[in-house]
């Protein structure tokens, strides 16, 4: 079994519509929705729920006003400034190191597991499908992103299936660390913006640090030709695999209001460009060894 | 005042509506500074192009053992919530890249063997970007995993200025969270799709979790359908100004041009969307505070 992570450094760059589209062109892929602080797959793939769990983060401090003496050492003590003067734990500011516990004289400090989300096990008409739902504002969503990719190879596992599609998080901090550390391979989407190019560059040295591959694809080619011609010479001088490229295409948007990923969609330049790049990524992960 | 601008999805447009409201607040003579705190994507830079004078590296403190002075007692592996130290038999290890810094294993180390050192988070950079505005950046080290800190060090730059803008990174967790926090007001940029809005209503959660005042900027009016608009109306949500979509804007944000200071219509709309934030504000500050 491969996996493929889909990630992009900048956001917002089509990632997920083209996520989606690869799933549907997929034969036998499991789909793994690894944006959890935004992820947006379920509002293409209308996922039919057939397994949900609660995900606990990491503890938080809370402190018991009874038992309390006001000694002043939690607050000495936390490093995070989050205990406030009147000895009212800040839910948000809480690192969850324990500190306050250890010290607290009085034994006054709980440490419970935090309801941080949830994770689902559903079917789609892309595949079956792994995604979660992270807490407002809640930490930890590298571990979730952690687990939505271990459920999801458990899954693949069991049905046999021969590659994972992941759709991962915007960024290289902590979620984006968790979607590609062992992956077979990341394709990073991205557009020809000045910003589009710095994002891709942090996000294939990201890749190399952790020793993934990176495939390089661009999403709105035409709105740009330099900057589309430069990532290219980016991804062939830094030995990564240059894919091509999609044109902008109003029917994206389009099939994404009615719920639809652009290959089911329309058959337009979006759509041909898009299956291009799908056939040489099998190509590609064909002759890629099975580490898994 | 402090307004932060966040997103939710990303790529709606955030850092250009901070970039142009940076840029057209500083043409009216406030003084402004901008904090981009998208660090583990800085992109700010390229459009209000600031002449960087310096330069700070920024450290999170991770545990040394002295193996001297260590017992192998196993109290500070006990502590450690992150896997950070580890202690098997007499042997400690650490892993710097788990710490979250919280001093606890040197607090229960005995015989005083754990001292700090730094892991390199990332750097600071300042200068003066276009229109005098005061420019301040965070760039995040590649392989780092923690923005928050490196955050929370950005945000320390701040200076006597009347404006502070804040450029969040994507999302709705603690990145997010770190940057909103402690801000007069939240403008949460979307786009007219499923995908903006369905993001924004994570975003709008977020700022409600923290309690503070936001407006709804959208972004690429005309791409998709008038959802945010029935969302913004049916949540309360005051809409600050609406931006259409345009091949031409979106060509000259490919170059990293500052479009605000090239198209004659769009400097108005950030003179608006400022109006409509102090109105918001003021209108909250004659209420009955409960």
């Amino acid at each position: 079994m491969k996996e493929l992570v889909i990630i992009s450094g900048k956001g917002g760059t089509g990632k997920t519509s083209v996520t989606a589209a690869f799933a549907l062109l997929a034969d036998d892929a499991v789909i793994v929705d690894a944006d959890v602080d935004a992820a947006d797959m379920h509002l293409l793939a209308q996922p039919k729920i057939l397994h949900e769990e609660d995900f606990f983060g990491g503890s938080k401090a809370i402190i018991n006003q009874n038992l309390c003496s006001s000694c002043g050492l939690c607050i000495e003590h936390c490093a995070f400034d989050a205990i406030s003067n009147d000895f009212v734990v800040k839910t948000i500011g809480c690192e969850g190191c324990g500190v306050c516990v250890h010290v607290c004289p009085e034994n006054a400090i709980d440490f419970p597991k935090r309801l941080s989300g949830r994770w689902f096990v559903s079917n789609t008409r892309f595949g079956s499908m792994v995604h979660a739902r992270l807490g407002i504002a809640e930490e930890n969503s590298g571990k979730l992103v952690a687990l939505v990719r271990s459920k999801g190879r458990e899954l693949a596992q069991k049905q046999g299936a021969g590659l994972m599609l992941t759709d991962g998080p915007p960024g290289i901090g902590c979620p984006v660390i968790a979607a590609v550390t062992g992956a077979s391979a990341v394709l990073i989407v991205t557009e020809p913006t000045v910003s589009g190019n710095h994002d891709m560059e942090r996000t294939a040295k990201l890749a190399r640090h952790f020793g993934v591959e990176a495939l390089v694809a661009v999403n709105k080619e035409d709105l740009n030709p330099q900057v589309s011609a430069q990532i290219a010479q980016y991804a062939l001088d830094n030995n990564m695999t240059f894919l091509g490229g999609i044109p902008y295409d109003k029917d994206v948007t389009r099939a994404m209001v009615e719920g639809k990923s652009v290959v089911e969609f329309s058959s337009g330049p979006a759509t041909t460009a898009i299956k291009t790049l799908w056939e040489k990524i099998v190509n590609h992960l064909a002759a890629m060894p099975d580490p898994m | 005042m402090k307004i932060a601008v966040a997103s939710g999805k990303g790529g709606t447009g955030k850092t250009t509506v901070a970039t142009s409201l940076a840029w057209v607040l500083a043409q009216n003579g406030l003084s402004v500074r901008y904090l981009d705190c998208d660090v583990e994507q800085p992109n700010a830079h390229f459009f209000l192009k600031p002449e960087f004078e310096n330069t700070q590296p920024v450290y999170a403190p991770v545990p040394k053992v002295d193996e001297q002075l260590c017992t192998g007692c196993g109290e500070c592996g006990k502590l450690c919530r992150f896997s950070a130290i580890l202690c098997l038999g007499s042997t400690v290890m650490t892993f710097p890249e788990m710490c979250h810094g919280c001093n606890g294993c040197a607090l229960v180390c005995e015989p005083g063997a754990i001292s700090y050192t730094g892991r390199l988070l990332g750097e600071i950079e300042t200068g003066a970007g276009l229109g005098g505005v005061a420019f301040v950046q965070g760039t995040l080290r590649i392989g780092e995993a923690m923005a928050p800190p490196l955050i929370r060090a950005v945000r320390k730059n701040t200076a006597d200025e009347q404006i502070t803008l804040l450029d969040a990174p994507p999302g709705t967790s603690c990145p997010v969270v770190t940057t909103m926090e402690g801000c007069d007001f939240v403008v949460l940029v979307t786009e007219p799709t499923p995908f903006g809005l369905h993001d924004l209503s994570l975003a709008v959660e977020t700022v409600r979790a923290i309690n503070l005042p936001m407006g709804i900027v959208i972004n690429r009016m005309g791409i998709g359908d008038d959802r945010v608009n029935r969302y913004a109306a049916q949540e309360g949500i005051e809409i600050l100004a609406q931006i259409p979509d345009s091949r031409q804007v979106a060509q000259a944000y490919s170059r990293g041009e500052l479009m605000v200071a090239g198209i004659d219509d769009w400097p108005p709309i950030f003179e608006s969307l400022y109006a409509n934030i102090q109105k918001i504000l003021a209108a909250r500050s004659k209420e009955p505070t409960p």
